[in-house]
């Protein structure tokens, strides 16, 4: 299907530059460990990144040229984890030196896999309101609570955790944002099952878990800021299918070239579009000429290519590196045709879309992005949230009138339960 | 049309049917069910029947049921649809039911209906093959006359519960036509697959025919008029479930609505939840009345059942899916998991939707009727 191209400069030259370094170095016999940490020391793995710390100090829109290089020269794409793709830019905004040293370079080789503990049973659209508490003593931090719905906690060795350090000040005041080891005793990951069939989130229990005093990241009582980066950059993310980071997955002595193949099997179409899957598989099942179908396949094409277009605009606001508030309304429009492809998906199929296994290549893939299709619309912050965001960030409409900022944490009724006192 | 409101009658009958379904099907038993191949507690089936008589409720006394009409079969269906209940009742007393009903034949009529009425007998009308057109006039499986009966050859897919029913009313093509036949569920030559479904609530089969000796139904050639009675009624039979499962997904998402709290107050306070769920209940309360209406319309055996049909099952295909969709949305990161039930109204919303043919197919059907 012919795409059209109109790339800007930025793009095309990051994107012949990154494929020029690819087509020299990129190996498939090197382990994924191998690779990563090749891919680390050329800056091509995680291009916006300051040259300093890994990158190029490239725009997103150069970055999107690289990732499409990536996929020409049918390499390994870098470690994405949400430590590389959130704790990373998150680090390089509000971490000290010392944590930048530290952490960086693991997430950067891949040698490391991260989580986010946000999202609590009582908090999630008002993440302000958590409840996991930390308290500092001359040991360090010692953390109690639960977190929900943490994507990849399984898989983490650390986790990017929003606690309360103090329950007297009004809620955005009273919280910390640490680093947290995932692999110790007092963190205990119970696995959580999707709608999808899947296990991709869990629920995480802290009874007495230990953070060191160093893995803080700003002040105490700093937290939100840290916060709000991190969800920020959760609109933008992007990332090409690849192995998985750190250790617990177990795939970084496997061979690059192996991982790269299972990586892009991964999606049984081997498409990262959804309108060229549909629209595929609306030609393999001869529907293509149906008038109205025509009408629905030519929508969600448009769809998507305007989405494209959007991202894009939307990301010269990152030429500083900082995201905006643009990046609700890609994600709201991303929810859009990921509704569109759902059901113009299904409708193509037809009676297929009843069976769990559609037998025309691609409609497993239809039917598996049809049951996470409510996942896009509610994780990373809900199109609820991201159209208040839009009204009062973007159009600076006048805000809600709201009850809680002032009031003391302890005051406060969280989720379906009234706080303990 | 004569009633729209239910009699205190109807109102008794929904009654029992609820306390019934959740007493002995709630969802906790869809769930364990929906994981069996036929997803049917045969216990419950038999109550069904012996207690309540759900299954032979439209089927008229002379052949063993209850004899009253569709628009109380709606008010059980709507109340099965509401449960998500698993078992083959659209199949069988809807499908195959109104297939016995709508033929000719006094003796087969006499014959198998009574057993269908009771539940003792699963019956399921097998008509759609691989190329999953819901259109009658795309049927290739072949019905060879032979010495004193008939022998099937060829296949049926998407065929409801028909890994599980006992009798299987089958659509072939005879030389003079499209025909219906009765084939019982042992017989040689006959394989059957269940087909793993998407809405695991909702049991599907593909069935092989290798030279099946089958019964002819009425007479050669006349299944398209059965068909399309069978059709019709059964797109408001689907829609009357539909419209359970509409209510039961929206109520949660109120329920919900009203007791979560996020920036200290219940998330139905928000008014971008509040107008929508306003929306919702428009819709709901539209399908409802259409529903009715048809229900009446079928009842009354009324001319205009076709294009009410139609309507009616593009409108609630519509409806169902939207508030089963925005029950997750409203329910945040819990509506996304196995574990909440809402995933299940999600999953079966979308089946109803696609079973039948999906809103565009019947739009185009009711803009043939109404003679666009
Ligand atoms: C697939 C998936 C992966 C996830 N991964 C992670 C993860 O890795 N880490 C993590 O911390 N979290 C994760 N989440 C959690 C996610 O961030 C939350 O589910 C989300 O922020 C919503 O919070 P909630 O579930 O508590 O719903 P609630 O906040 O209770 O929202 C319920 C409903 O109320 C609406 N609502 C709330 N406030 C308002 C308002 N002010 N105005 C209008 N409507 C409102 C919401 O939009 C929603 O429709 C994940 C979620 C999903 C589905």
């Amino acid at each position: 299907m012919p795409q059209p191209e109109d790339r800007s400069d930025a793009y095309l030259a990051a994107r012949e530059a990154a494929l020029g370094w690819l087509t020299v170095n990129w190996d498939p016999q090197l382990s994924v460990r191998a690779w990563w940490a090749r891919l680390a020391d050329s800056g091509w793995g995680f291009p916006t990144w300051p040259e300093d710390w890994f990158g190029r100090g490239l725009s997103a829109d150069a970055a999107a040229g690289v990732r499409s290089a990536f996929l020409e020269a049918g390499a390994l794409p870098p470690p994405a984890s949400l430590g590389q793709q959130l704790g990373a830019p998150m680090l390089l905004l509000h971490g000290n030196a010392e944590q930048k040293a530290r952490f960086l370079p693991p997430l950067a080789r891949g040698e490391e896999s991260w989580c986010q503990f946000f999202s609590e049973p009582g908090s999630g659209s008002d993440l302000a309101s958590a409840q996991t508490r930390a308290v500092l003593s001359e040991a360090g931090w010692t953390v109690d609570g639960q977190k929900v719905w943490t994507s990849g906690a399984q898989w983490a060795d650390r986790g990017m955790l929003l606690a309360r350090t103090n329950r007297d000040v009004p809620k955005h005041q009273g919280l910390s944002f640490f680093v947290i080891d995932v692999g110790q005793p007092g963190i205990d990951v119970r696995p959580l099952h999707q709608m999808n069939g899947e296990h991709g989130f869990n629920e995480v229990f802290f009874t007495g878990a230990h953070i060191d005093d160093d893995r803080i990241i700003g002040e105490a009582g700093d937290g939100w800021s840290a916060a709000v980066t991190v969800l920020m950059y959760e609109r933008f993310m992007a990332s090409l299918p690849t192995a998985m980071p750190g250790r617990k997955a177990g795939q970084l002595d496997e061979p690059a070239g192996a991982a790269v193949q299972r990586a892009a099997q991964a999606r049984s179409s081997g498409r990262t579009g959804v309108s060229e899957l549909v629209i595929d598989v609306a030609a393999r099942l001869g529907e293509s000429g149906d008038p109205v179908l025509r009408q629905r396949l030519a929508a969600l094409w448009a769809t998507e290519t305007i989405n494209g277009y959007l991202a894009r605009g939307g990301l010269s606001d990152r030429e500083s590196r900082r995201p905006s508030a643009h990046g609700s309304l890609t994600k709201l429009a991303r929810s859009e045709l990921v509704r569109a492809g759902r059901d113009t998906g299904l409708s193509v199929l037809g009676a297929q879309g009843l069976l769990q296994d559609p037998a025309v290549p691609g409609g497993s893939e239809i039917r598996h992005r049809a049951l996470s299709s409510p996942g896009a619309s509610i994780a990373g912050g809900t199109d609820e949230i991201q159209r208040g965001i839009v009204g009062e960030r973007v159009l600076g409409l006048p805000k809600e009138p709201r009850t809680d900022r002032d009031v003391p944490f302890r005051d406060l009724t969280i989720g379906t339960q009234r706080q303990a006192p | 049309m004569t009633t729209l409101g239910a009699t205190a009658e109807q109102e008794e009958l929904r009654d029992s049917v609820r306390r019934f379904l959740a007493d002995r099907a709630p969802l906790t038993r869809v769930r364990e069910l929906m994981e069996t191949e036929d997803g049917t507690d045969k216990g419950v089936w038999e109550q069904a029947g012996s207690q309540l008589g759900l299954q032979g409720i439209a089927i008229p006394e002379e052949y063993g049921g209850a004899g009253f009409t569709f628009a109380e079969q709606a008010i059980v269906l709507e109340e099965l649809g509401a449960a998500l209940y698993g078992g083959p009742f659209l199949a069988s007393a809807v499908l195959a039911a109104t297939a016995l009903l709508a033929s000719s034949d006094e003796a087969a009529r006499r014959d198998l209906l009574p057993a269908i009425a009771s539940g003792e007998t699963i019956a399921t009308l097998a008509f759609t093959e691989d190329n999953g057109s819901w259109d009658p006039s795309t049927t290739r499986l072949f019905a060879a006359k032979t010495g004193d009966g008939w022998r099937l050859d060829g296949h049926k897919s998407f065929v409801l519960d028909g890994g599980s029913a006992g009798l299987i009313l089958v659509l072939g093509v005879a030389d003079g036509g499209l025909s219906l036949f009765a084939v019982g569920a042992g017989s040689a030559g006959l394989t059957r697959t269940v087909l793993p479904t998407l809405d695991q609530t909702r049991k599907l089969a593909r069935l092989e025919f290798d030279g099946v000796t089958a019964r002819l139904i009425g007479s050669v050639g006349d299944a398209a008029a059965i068909m399309d009675r069978v059709l019709d009624t059964a797109a408001i039979a689907l829609a009357a479930e539909q419209l359970g499962g509409a209510q039961r997904a929206f109520d949660m998402a109120v329920e919900y609505s009203k007791v979560r709290h996020q920036f200290g107050r219940p998330i139905g306070s928000f008014q971008a939840l509040k107008h929508r769920m306003a929306d919702m209940l428009l819709e709901v309360e539209s399908l409802r009345s259409a529903v009715n209406y048809a229900a009446a319309a079928v009842a009354e055996g009324a001319e205009e059942v076709p294009i009410i049909a139609s309507l009616v099952k593009a409108y609630a295909s519509e409806t169902f899916f939207h508030v089963a969709a925005e029950n997750i949305q409203i329910h945040g990161g819990i509506g996304f998991t196995w574990e909440h039930d809402a995933h299940l109204y999600f999953k079966r919303a979308k089946s109803s939707e696609l079973f039948l043919g999906d809103a565009t197919y019947h739009r185009e059907r009711l803009a043939s009727r109404i003679e666009l």
